[in-house]
């Protein structure tokens, strides 16, 4: 689905002299179908990562590829960016439309899109992310994770193959957070859309089927959440956090008890240590 | 803040107006407010004030709602019929200043003053009507139709439009942003309350600041997610809600211009 | 010392979108309390701080702080806004003025201090959100975004208030951000005893690291008010009213529903940790 081969990114001058870069000889393949959380803190540029997969900013070196179309191309600028649908961080400042159904059709009405079909994709679009019964309300009156959800029906309206989320669940309560996870869980599970999560949250990673570390510009790790989550002691020097059950059972372990480590679920470290706690019950 | 202003709000409804094509209603909306500058005598304002009632009750628009739209524009009005009260110059002379006989009432004044006030207030009316039964979309599409014929001259027809959508979804936002920060620097000890003009003027600081830099941050990121969604500008852009006029839109055309006719006729007869 | 009674608050009242914010919210929080406040958003709890420094005027219902009735007309507002001081959520986004320095002396500077004891108290709060000295001169917009919300913070800690009130400190920051902001929190409470610290977030993860007790607000009524152990205990309770539980908290109510004899009111990774290996231990040992 996408493709980055060796990219470098700086957001320097060609010629200014201490050149920094954002982003440095990163390769990543990113399959069809498939839910990749992209994980750093604040500044690892996992971002600007995300902002070359549909060509809002382009490579300083190095090639991205999305669907076999080369982002530098400007031919294909808005297939790339219809293809690979972003939403953003801050639920504000990405609604156009004062009215959430006008709102859908924006990205079909700008690609040219017959009326009576973007009045089929917009109903359909509230559907899948279950805001069909705000369709006439207004943006403003809506919560942190509905408006988001809102976003989401807007990219979905685009007909995408895949959907970037940008750290779209940093500004949100709980509720939102779970509500826009199960969102997209649902689009990637029932529609086959390729999901790429960039995020700083570690649950939120957990639910996906891979996990690529950024630090400094760098994929440092990249593997299913259980593999990535077990190294303990290198995730929280990088400044991430891992799964509260994996820390306490990381900790039981260099106390001298024997457990395994690649346990991410509330739900099997507690089978875990039932087995451990005979003589224990009430 | 900006709550009490009518203008610009929409309320959802099924009226005969709300129904109404949204370039008909411009168009006649424009026409309502030439007939309200040409008129001038009692009858004709009588007529324009029964036909306006009229307005009102088709739209199904509660009254309080335009009342309200008025308020904010009590002092233009109290400022409006003062300056013509005592600035017209005229003959039937009803009241002089016993201190400075440089300020009189005269009939001239005061009819002046009551035409002024009535002008004022129809056209609130009319255009409060007009966008409380016009979606914002609706409307900015109707202004885009009807400013396409200017492309010839070069009037970015699509990108005025699009100016206007876009600022019409941020003056909520924005005016929570506003009042949160003047909160917020309220409890840091801040006083907009008091002082002098000057003192208040540099007393806005804190606020505006925040609030531009903010905007910007939000122009910015718009931008990026408008690019996102393939934003081209104009070019090849269809639209989900097409424009119909109808049969309504052209009966509602041949009453205003019936209401014209009567209207200015009553004008040159009484 | 805080003490609210029967206090309500109805939003916009008399118009369309009337809401009842809060309803016969009483408590009271002693001196020196490191409290936080947890419910999910519209629970009231950002309507509920913004009355504690007379932000917002309540519909009924009396607040007092260290025995002066806040909701009294006659009240000195200034008096009140030096003793209690409010962080907005986002504080960053406040910030205006052309220096760092400038920024966190405004309060002061309002409260009509001198220039030489504003430049004590500005001094004094960097000390206290760890702010380095060459940031005084450079511009708040230069900085990171955990510089900037620090600089927030001290701008209000630079009012030396009695009560530090902070809405959700720790939104939008990465765990690194995070933990910075949390241990500079907890420190300042150490530090300063008759401090007392009051905080409204929705992490539970957050409130387990440096909280003593807790208010849960829901649906604008106060449903609980006791320490942290005391309130997790109830984490049955509070995933009901759609909280999120840490996971160890879960946990734990796991394995007593399973019928393990292990404490209800254990809530961090660390005694978990502690209190498991000794069981396991003893298990392994018999």
């Amino acid at each position: 689905m996408i493709d980055v081969e060796n990219l470098s990114f700086s957001y320097d001058d060609e010629d200014s002299e201490a050149k920094r870069y954002v982003i440095e000889g990163l390769n990543l393949h990113i399959e069809k179908g498939s839910f990749v959380a992209v994980l750093g803190h604040n500044g690892s540029g996992k971002s600007t990562l995300a902002k070359h997969f549909n060509g809002i900013l382009l490579p300083s070196g190095g090639k991205v590829y999305v669907a076999g179309m080369d982002t530098t191309d400007e031919k294909h600028i808005y297939d790339i960016r219809s293809t690979a649908g972003m939403v953003f961080q801050n639920p504000d400042n990405q609604i156009v439309a004062a009215i959430v159904e006008d709102e859908i059709a924006f990205a079909p009405e700008n690609l040219g899109v017959a009326p009576q079909d973007i009045r089929k994709r917009v109903d359909e679009c509230l559907r899948i992310v279950h805001m069909t019964e705000f369709a006439k309300a207004s943006p403003s009156r809506l919560s942190g994770g509905q408006k988001q959800r809102v976003a989401i029906a807007g990219v979905l309206a685009m007909e995408p193959d895949c959907i970037i989320l940008d750290e779209a669940t940093a500004m949100l309560d709980p509720q939102g957070r779970r509500d826009v996870m199960t969102t997209i869980k649902d689009l990637n599970r029932e529609k086959g859309i390729t999901v790429v999560l960039i995020t700083h949250y570690m649950d939120e990673a957990a639910m996906a089927d891979r996990i690529v570390v950024m630090e400094k510009g760098k994929a440092v790790m990249d593997d299913v959440p259980k593999k990535v989550f077990s190294q303990v002691d290198r995730i929280k020097k990088i400044g991430l956090d891992v799964p509260q059950v994996t820390e306490l059972l990381f900790n039981l372990r260099n106390l001298g008890i024997d457990l395994p480590q690649d346990v991410i679920t509330v739900e099997e470290c507690e089978k875990i240590l039932l087995g451990k706690l005979k003589g224990h019950e009430k | 803040m900006f709550k009490d202003i009518t203008i610009g709000q929409y309320i959802e409804g099924d009226s005969f107006i709300h129904k109404m094509d949204a370039r008909m209603k411009i168009l006649l909306g424009m026409f309502y407010i030439i007939i309200l500058f040409i008129i001038s005598t009692p009858a004709a304002y009588a007529a324009f004030t029964l036909f306006t009632a009229l307005l009102i009750i088709v739209s199904k628009m509660p009254f309080k709602y335009i009342v309200r739209g008025l308020k904010p524009m009590l002092y233009i009005l109290v400022f409006t019929a003062v300056i013509n009260l005592f600035m017209t110059q005229g003959q039937t002379i009803l009241w002089v200043c016993p201190f400075w006989s440089a300020l009189k009432i005269t009939q001239e004044g005061l009819r002046t003053a009551v035409l002024m006030i009535l002008r004022l207030v129809y056209l609130v009316i009319g255009t409060s009507i007009l966008t409380l039964t016009t979606s914002p979309l609706m409307l900015t599409d109707g202004i885009e139709s009807l400013l396409k014929p200017f492309e010839i001259i070069k009037l970015p027809s699509h990108e005025i439009a699009m100016m206007m959508t876009i600022a019409i979804r941020f003056i909520p936002t924005l005016s929570e942003e506003t009042e949160k920060i003047i909160k917020a620097q309220t409890a840091r000890g801040a006083d907009f309350e008091s002082g002098n003009i000057f003192r208040r003027a540099k007393a806005m600081v804190p606020l505006l600041v925040p609030l531009f830099i903010s905007a910007f941050r939000r122009a910015d990121d718009l931008a990026v997610a408008m690019d996102a969604r393939c934003y081209n500008g104009g070019k090849n852009r269809t639209r989900m809600k097409q424009m119909k006029m109808t049969a309504r839109d052209a009966f509602a055309a041949i009453f205003m211009l019936i209401f014209a006719v009567v209207v200015i006729a009553m004008q040159k007869v009484m | 010392m805080i003490k609210v009674t029967d206090l309500n608050y109805i939003y916009q009242q008399g118009m369309p979108f009337e809401k009842k914010a809060l309803s016969d919210v009483s408590f009271e929080i002693p001196d020196g309390d490191f409290v936080a406040i947890i419910g999910h958003t519209g629970s009231g709890k950002s309507t509920l701080i913004q009355h504690l420094n007379a932000l917002v005027r309540p519909t009924s219902g009396r607040i007092e702080i260290d025995g002066i009735d806040i909701t009294d007309p006659k009240t000195d507002l200034r008096e009140i806004r030096k003793k209690v001081g409010l962080v907005f959520q986002y504080p960053e986004h406040q910030l205006f003025e052309e220096s760092v320095y400038k920024d966190i002396a405004f309060g002061p500077v309002n409260m009509g201090l001198s220039e030489e004891k504003v430049r004590e108290r500005v001094y004094e709060a960097i000390g206290l959100v760890g702010l380095d000295e060459t940031l005084l001169e450079k511009s708040p917009f230069e900085l990171s975004g955990g510089q900037k919300r620090r600089t927030a913070i001290a701008g209000v800690l630079s009012m030396k208030p009695k009560v530090l009130i902070l809405d959700e400190p720790t939104a939008g920051l990465d765990p690194h951000g995070r933990d910075e902001i949390l241990g500079q929190l907890l420190r300042l409470h150490e530090q300063n005893s008759g401090m007392t610290i009051i905080f409204v977030s929705h992490s539970m993860e957050d409130v387990a690291k440096i909280a003593k007790n807790v208010l849960v607000m829901n649906r604008g009524r106060l449903v609980m008010h006791g320490s942290v152990a005391e309130v997790f205990a109830r984490g049955e309770e509070l995933k009901k009213i759609g909280l999120d539980v840490p996971q160890i908290t879960e946990l734990t109510q796991l394995l007593i529903k399973d019928g393990i004899n292990i404490r209800p009111d254990v809530y961090t990774v660390k005694f978990a940790s502690e209190l498991l290996a000794k069981m396991i231990k003893e298990t392994e040992n018999v």
